[in-house]
Parts: structure tokens; C-alpha cells; sequence
């Protein structure tokens, strides 16, 4: 791909390369990047287009949408920031889009594991609303050695099949086409139960054929990304200083916004202010957790990571911290067990022990994704509550009457986070326009409200006197 | 050391029967550095070990790699709980005098990493990613401790012969499962030594499984969901349920539970639990009609039969009568069995590459018992009491009195059993697995390079 200054019309290329870009038909499988000449401002632009796109979908993801609700949400987005009227352009865009991307997610682990995930839940959905004819063509393209169930195997297991079909709410009347792959093939299919499985063979149903695909194609774009960050770091990076290198940065910042690894306000809390804090300016999940450590004098290790990291990132000091969780911890396991077994891990977590990596507090995306399992109090309050649980807990936090029915309306439709940020209106009295999108956003939002109110309070009482 | 030798050698000029009788109380329960210095000296089992570790890769054959074994990590954790992590080994011997010489309080295993991991900080320098865990056993880990909404007899790490039956169940699902389903066959239970149950899956296919496909394996065994907060955990969806778990509910968990666990655990005996049962009927009206119906019984307690088991019969006749058979309630009888049955992992132990797990044999420090391994085929006769302790073993070493071979002194003690269990059961086949694979993989090889020669 060759990026020019100049305004020459592009030529369409894209749409004869053929081969280049990959893909059969209007879905390309991204094999090589194009020989083409890209404009600069294009380059920005495109991917600015393809970013709304994938951010949409995590937003999707995160809110917990059914396969069918994410097909209709990609098909919507991809029509709103992607479509051209000319074909070729629209594949013109697709492909530099994608390519510009990986150039500015190889960086980190972190934005490569973002962008891998992205695009291939963006592919997958594509790949559902393509004809038949061209997911045949699909398939022949990523070489998938697969055949097609002979007709005396199918017969054996035909009753599983139908079992399996009805178990995920299809009907009895079992598909003619199955693929009897590796199980290894299809971890979604697997970890969700949609396959039936015999002696290592998954049984892949041809409307299921995505799965296969899709691992194909993650599997591609994950090593390629690989490549392009040594690349990046070892020639681009410097080649482009003037040039690309600047906005490629600027783009991975423009859609990830802090990450709260460090606390952004010089404000540091202290040990005894936490209890307040949580009262004001805590989350639901936070506090739900700080109440169950003062309860138990112990959190499971999610717990300890989801809630340590945040008070990293409300500005909670290591030995303050370490204080924080001793003073609990020694009340059930001794102080000397604590300092043996659990003051590790948050050194860890403050990147003074092993990796040395500054851990980052998780994000209401992360958290909402979360599986608390037996005794765990970590997750999204909103999705893994049970519902009275949930009520009450609001109560608690003083949210009640018709505040409260909005909230649980917000989480029957699975829209854990705006159910967050009504909750944070509801007790702070003012509309949250941005939306909560990590705990340490709600706590230093709620912060500045809190200091704001206190100041004019302040000079109200002043004036007076 | 001497002078026990000669004590002991005396002694057995006395009658034998009388001595394996008395022995093994002259040494007292117990769990200590002493104790552990002569386990690791005349009993661990380090040859069937390491053999097993290495896969078939100490051998002679041309396609074996030699680097394999020593590229694995393991931990040691000594007295006061000092942590030797990255520790490897590349022999037999080698392992056995750090063991002798650290005497570790327990032994951890790892992944076998892309470079050895006692060398890891010379790679460090050339780069990044270049140490990573590249095989590694699939793992399970389950607790005991994470049934105790379930179970009444004990809580925590205490476990008895009423609530140990979970744990069999899960053996039962699990193994059936990895080898029906996954096709797996090289598969190890070890007794944890205190309140549960470890699972390694060793065939080759197993251990070079990604994170995502781990993970993947492991939320197919998943039914229990949600947090301590939410109310209903087990959710079974859909008008059936998929073959794998049909096959469960139907072979094991049903019968567990109404033949074991109804009566074992008492689980309709009092208002509270009854109430807990009922929370887990989603439709009010319903649940309170079974309610009225366990009152009813409550008053004419004539009945021969006992309560538990009236009261879980009136709750499936009446879940389960025509009218009640609407959406919802339809699996309400399934979902209460899959709840206070099915077997509840530790995701996390399973899900990625690096986590560590402690080895077969190792003593446990809190009960002084031996994790030995658990035969699936007869787990249902596994009973954790009777597992040998280490107090147990050096008195049945005394009583017969130490041999300078050490083969011999594992035979002698009630140890022997697990170990020639390991051996046949688990080892032998695996090996042979291993060596069958390693030639297959290396003919091939062999044709490969012979094909691009002839072009």
C-alpha cells in the first residue's frame, strides 16, 4: 500500500487487484495489503469511519447482544459509515480502513487483543449476511479442508444432531449438511454447547460453517498483526516519523481515552476517607465489594483484582493499599499468612513484582464480561445480579420509586452501563451527558461534582456571614 | 539414622504379623520437615515421575527432543512458605537431589516453556515474547469448598463420606466426557490431599491446546453461573438439553442426587432449606403451591417414608403435571439436580496455559495425606480417610525396616497400590501413545524431506 500526498483520483483498484486485497465478493479476507495509493487525508478518514464501526460493535458486545441483535446492529453500522455508491469504493475503503488499523493496533498487546476481537466479530457478522454461493466461495478461499458429512455417518448420528439443534432452540428438522472437524475448529461452538461432539469431532452444522471461517480468519489477522508490529517497530515507525507515525498514535488515543492506570487527579484518597468515598462516590460494584471485605475480611482473587486496581486508580497509594487489604485480610487469615500469600499479588498489581507491568483498572466493558463463579463478588452488579438482590442494593444506595423501575428497565434490556449512569444521575442529581463507561470515570466524575457542590456551599456560607 | 536402623533390624526378629499391627502407631500423626525427609528419601515415586513429564522425549529415537523436559517449570514451596519458582530439571537424578535437598513442602508443576525457565532471564534481553508457556496439561481443579450452599454436613476444607460423593460425581462427568466427547485418553485423577480433586488430561493434543480453546472446553463443562448474587445459578435453556448434558443428568446426577444426596444431605429436612429449594422455581404461584403441599405433609407425619424423599416427590409431581409443564418450568426439576449436583470448576485453573497445579505425591502439609491417584473406574470406593498418611508410611516402613532399594520400600507400604495404579493404568499406555506418535511424527518429516528432495 502506497501512501501518496497527492489529489490524483485513486484509481479503483481495489475491485481488479482481486487477489490482493483477498475476498471472493464485496467481503475481502484482508490475505495482502493492496497495491494501491492511498491519500493521506483518506487514510485518516477511512479509518476514523472503520473505528466508529468496531467501537459500535464492542458497545454491542459489552451490552450483551444476542447473535441475531449484532447482526442487524454491524449490517446498520456498515451501511452508516462504510457504504459508497460505487462498489469498488466501498471495497477501496474497506480494505485501506482495515490496513490502517492493524498499522495502528499492532503497538501493544492490549491494542492488538482489542482489534483482533473486533474485527473478527465484524467479519463474522459479515459473513452471515453473505449468500450462500459466496460463503461456499469463502470457505474455498481460507482452503478449508472439510468435507461434507457422508450420508451413512450422518444417519448414525442424526438423533444427536437433532438433540443438539433443539437444545439451542432450532427446530427438530436436522440440516442435511454437516462438517465433522477437529473440535479444537470451533472453541465458540464448543464453549457454548451449539455442537455435538463424539471422540474429538465436532459436528459443524453449514449454518454454523461461520465458526469455522471465522477461526481461520482471527487466526490470519492475529499473526499478521504480529508481523506488522515488528515492522512498525523496526523501519516504519522511524520511516513515517513526519508523517504517518503521528497519526497512527493520535488514532489509538482518539478511541481509547484514559485508561486510569494512573490516577489522573493529583488528588491521592487516604486510607480512612475509603468508607466515605464508597458512600459518595463508588460505584455499585465497588461498593458492593468493599461491603462484602468489611463483611468477610476476605474477597475471592477477581474480586481483589476488579476492586484493587480501581482504588490504584482512585489514587490509593501500594502501602496504603497494602495496608488497606492487611487490616482486613488478618482478621480472617492472619496478618502473617496475608503478607506470605496476598501482599504479593498487590505489589503486582502496582507493578512492583514480577512483570513489572503497571496494571490497568478494568473497564465497565471488562467487568460486564466477567463469570463471578461460586463465592465470587466481582462482575457488573446490573448483569449478574439477581434481580431482588439488585433492587435491594439499590435501595441501599438511597435510589428508589421510579428512578429505580427506569434502572431495572435499562437492565432487562441488557443496558448494563446507561442502568450504571442512571444510577449515577439518580444519586448525584445531575445528567451524566458522556455516560459511564469504567468505575474510575463514575468515581472522578462523581469527585468533581462533589467538590463542586462543596465550593459553592462554601462561598454560599461565606457570603453569608 | 544408624541407631533406628539397628533398633529396627532387631525387632524384626519378632514376629512379623505382631509387628505390621503395632507399627504403624509408634510413629505419631503428624506432618513435618522430618517426616518428609525420609518420604522423599526412601518413598517418592521420582523415576515414574519424571518418566511421565518427559512424554516419551528421553528415549533414544532421532525424533525425540532432548531440550522438552527441561524446558518445564516447576515450584517449590519450602517451610515458612518461601516460593522457588522456574525451578527444572533435566534428569531424573537431578530432580531427586533437589527435592532431597530442598525437601519441599509441596511441589507445583507448570507449563513447559519455549526456553528453560531457570534460564528465562538470559532471553529476557534478546527481545520479547520469547518466553512463553508452549504445552501444558489440560487442568482441572475442584473444590470441595465451593459446594457449601449444597452441603450441610461439613463447610470449608472439611470434607466426610456424606458430601465426598460430589466430588465423584464430578469425576464421573468429567472423565466420561473428556473421553466421549473431547476423544481424549490419557487422563489422571489425583486425590488433591484435602478437599478435592485435580484432573490432568495428558494426550499430546491436550497439551498443545490454545487458552481459547482451553477456555472453550472449559465453558462447555459450565452450568453454574453467576455470583453469589445471583439467585438462580443453574439455567438450563431450550426445550431439551444438549446430549452432553442429558447424558449426565441421566446417568449420574439424578441418581446422586435422589439415591445420595437427598437423604445423605438432608436437603428438605428444615424451612430454611426447603426455602432455598423453592427460590429456585421461578414461577411464585407454583412454588407455593409445593409449598402447601410439604405443610400438609408436615401435620400427618404417619407416613413411613421419609421426609426428604415425600417432599422431593410431591415438588416433581407437581412441577411436573400437565399444567405446569409451560415454558420456564419445564426444566425446573433439572435445574434444581444440576444445582445441588453438577460439578463446579475453578475456570480460571483451567482456562490458561501458565497456571500451576500441585503434583501427584506430594504430601498434604494440613492433613500429612499422600495425593494419590484416583482410579475413575472405582471412584465410587474412593474414600478420602483412607488415604495413607505420612505417619502411616514410615510406621509401615518401620515395621518391615528400611532396604537400600527403594522400589522395595514402596511395595511394602500402603503406598504401593497408587503407585503400581500410576503405572499401568496411566503411565504404561501413555508412554506407548507417546512413542507411537513420536515415530509417526518423524517418518513424516522423514517423507517430507524426501518429497522436496525429488524436486
Amino acid at each position: 500500500m502506497e501512501i501518496v500526498r497527492s489529489h490524483r483520483q485513486v484509481a479503483a483498484a481495489a475491485a481488479a487487484a482481486g487477489g490482493d486485497g483477498g475476498g471472493a465478493g464485496a467481503l475481502p479476507t484482508y490475505k495482502a495489503a493492496p497495491q494501491l495509493e492511498v491519500r493521506l487525508e483518506e487514510f485518516e478518514l477511512f479509518a476514523i469511519d472503520r473505528l466508529r464501526v468496531l467501537k459500535g460493535i464492542s458497545d454491542g458486545l459489552s451490552r450483551g447482544k444476542r447473535p441475531e441483535e449484532m447482526e442487524k446492529l454491524v449490517s446498520e453500522l456498515w451501511k452508516t459509515y462504510m457504504r459508497h455508491q460505487d462498489p469498488a469504493e466501498t471495497l477501496n475503503k474497506d480494505i485501506i480502513s482495515h490496513f490502517v488499523l492493524r498499522l495502528v493496533y499492532c503497538r501493544t498487546e492490549e491494542l492488538r487483543k482489542w482489534f483482533l476481537s473486533m474485527e473478527t466479530a465484524l467479519f463474522r457478522y459479515r459473513f452471515r449476511l453473505e449468500s450462500p454461493e459466496s460463503q461456499r466461495m469463502l470457505m474455498t478461499e481460507f482452503q478449508l479442508p472439510y468435507k461434507a458429512l457422508p450420508h451413512s455417518e450422518f444417519e448414525a448420528v442424526k438423533d444427536k444432531l437433532s438433540q443438539v439443534a433443539r437444545s439451542i432452540g432450532q427446530s427438530a428438522n436436522v440440516e442435511h449438511v454437516f462438517f465433522k472437524v477437529p473440535f479444537e475448529e470451533v472453541p465458540d461452538l464448543v464453549a457454548s454447547r451449539r455442537v455435538f461432539l463424539s471422540k474429538g469431532y465436532a459436528y459443524v452444522a453449514m449454518s454454523q460453517v461461520v465458526s469455522l471461517v471465522v477461526t481461520q480468519f482471527r487466526c490470519n489477522i492475529s499473526k499478521a498483526l504480529a508481523l506488522t508490529n515488528r515492522k512498525w517497530t523496526a523501519t516504519i515507525k522511524e520511516q513515517e516519523k513526519g508523517r504517518l507515525t503521528p497519526i497512527v498514535e493520535a488514532l489509538s488515543n482518539a478511541y481509547f481515552g484514559p485508561d486510569y492506570s494512573q490516577p489522573k487527579d493529583t488528588v491521592d484518597i487516604s486510607l480512612k476517607d475509603i468508607d466515605q468515598l464508597a458512600k459518595s462516590s463508588f460505584p455499585l460494584c465497588m461498593r458492593h465489594m468493599l461491603d462484602k471485605l468489611r463483611e468477610n475480611h476476605h474477597l475471592k482473587h477477581g474480586g481483589r483484582m476488579q476492586f484493587g486496581l480501581f482504588l490504584k486508580g482512585a489514587g490509593l497509594k501500594l502501602e496504603d493499599a497494602l495496608a488497606f487489604w492487611r487490616a482486613e485480610f488478618s482478621q480472617k487469615v492472619g496478618s502473617e499468612r496475608f503478607d506470605k500469600e496476598y501482599a504479593y499479588t498487590i505489589r503486582h498489581n502496582y507493578g512492583k513484582e514480577g512483570k513489572r507491568t503497571d496494571y490497568t483498572p478494568y473497564s465497565c466493558q471488562k467487568i460486564i464480561s466477567a463469570t463471578p463463579g461460586v463465592g465470587d463478588h466481582h462482575g457488573c452488579p446490573f448483569r449478574h445480579f439477581g434481580e431482588e438482590n439488585l433492587r435491594a442494593a439499590l435501595n441501599k444506595m438511597g435510589v428508589g420509586g421510579h428512578a429505580l423501575e427506569e434502572i431495572m428497565d435499562k437492565v432487562k434490556n441488557r443496558h448494563y452501563q446507561l442502568a450504571c449512569t442512571l444510577t449515577f444521575e439518580t444519586t448525584h442529581g445531575v445528567s451524566c451527558d458522556s455516560g459511564i463507561n469504567h468505575p474510575n470515570q463514575y468515581f472522578s466524575e462523581s469527585q468533581k461534582i462533589l467538590r463542586a457542590k462543596n465550593q459553592t456551599m462554601e462561598s454560599q456560607s461565606q457570603s453569608a456571614t | 539414622m544408624g541407631r533406628d536402623d539397628e533398633q529396627v533390624d532387631s525387632m524384626e526378629i519378632d514376629d512379623q504379623k505382631q509387628q505390621q499391627l503395632e507399627a504403624p502407631a509408634a510413629v505419631p500423626e503428624g506432618f513435618n520437615t522430618d517426616y518428609l525427609r525420609v518420604y522423599y528419601g526412601k518413598l517418592f515415586p521420582y523415576g515414574d515421575f519424571f518418566k511421565w513429564l518427559c512424554y516419551g522425549n528421553d528415549g533414544k529415537h532421532p525424533g525425540c527432543d532432548q531440550s522438552y523436559v527441561g524446558r518445564r517449570e516447576f515450584s517449590f514451596t519450602l517451610e515458612n512458605d518461601i516460593y522457588l519458582r522456574f525451578q527444572s530439571f533435566d534428569s531424573a537424578t537431578e530432580l531427586e537431589s533437589s527435592i532431597k535437598e530442598k525437601c519441599p513442602f509441596k511441589i507445583d508443576i507448570g507449563p513447559v516453556y519455549s526456553v528453560d525457565p531457570s534460564k528465562r532471564h538470559a532471553y529476557a534481553q534478546s527481545g520479547n515474547n520469547v518466553f512463553v508457556p508452549v504445552e501444558r496439561e489440560l487442568i482441572f481443579d475442584i473444590d470441595i469448598s465451593d459446594y457449601d450452599d449444597v452441603r450441610y454436613c461439613c463447610s470449608g476444607a472439611d470434607v466426610c463420606l456424606d458430601c465426598w460423593p460430589l466430588m465423584t460425581i464430578a469425576i464421573k462427568i468429567l472423565d466420561t466426557s473428556l473421553r466421549d466427547d473431547f476423544g481424549f485418553n490419557h487422563i489422571l485423577w489425583v486425590y488433591s490431599g484435602r478437599r478435592g480433586v485435580h484432573c490432568w488430561v495428558c494426550d499430546s493434543r491436550a497439551r498443545k491446546l490454545s487458552n481459547e480453546q482451553r477456555a472453550a472446553i472449559a465453558d462447555y463443562f459450565r452450568v453454574y453461573k453467576g455470583g453469589e448474587n445471583a439467585l438462580k445459578k443453574v439455567s438450563l435453556a431450550g426445550p431439551v438439553l444438549h446430549p452432553f448434558l442429558a447424558r449426565s443428568y441421566m446417568d449420574v446426577l439424578k441418581t446422586f442426587f435422589e439415591d445420595r444426596l437427598l437423604l445423605s444431605q438432608q436437603l428438605f429436612s428444615s424451612e430454611e432449606r426447603c426455602q432455598k429449594i423453592l427460590d429456585l422455581i421461578p414461577d411464585e404461584n407454583v412454588a407455593s403451591e409445593v409449598h402447601d403441599k410439604w405443610q400438609g405433609n408436615r401435620r400427618s407425619s404417619i407416613s413411613k417414608e421419609d421426609v426428604n424423599v415425600t417432599r422431593w416427590e410431591q415438588l416433581k409431581t407437581t412441577l411436573q403435571s400437565g399444567k405446569h409443564k409451560a415454558q420456564g418450568l419445564r426444566r425446573c426439576v433439572e435445574e434444581i439436580v444440576f444445582s445441588y449436583t453438577y460439578p463446579r470448576l475453578d475456570m480460571e485453573v483451567s482456562k490458561h496455559m501458565n497456571h500451576l497445579l500441585k503434583a501427584p505425591f506430594c504430601i498434604h502439609p494440613k492433613t500429612g495425606r499422600v495425593c494419590v491417584p484416583i482410579d475413575p473406574s472405582n471412584c465410587d470406593d474412593f474414600d478420602p480417610a483412607a488415604v495413607p498418611t505420612l505417619s502411616q508410611l514410615l510406621g509401615e516402613l518401620n515395621a518391615t525396616g528400611f532396604k537400600t532399594d527403594s522400589e522395595n520400600n514402596l511395595e511394602r507400604t500402603s503406598l504401593g497400590k497408587s503407585i503400581s495404579f500410576f503405572r499401568t493404568s496411566f503411565l504404561h499406555p501413555l508412554l506407548k501413545a507417546c512413542k507411537e506418535e513420536l515415530e509417526s511424527a518423524y517418518n513424516a518429516k522423514l517423507q517430507q524431506s524426501k518429497n522436496s528432495l525429488n524436486w
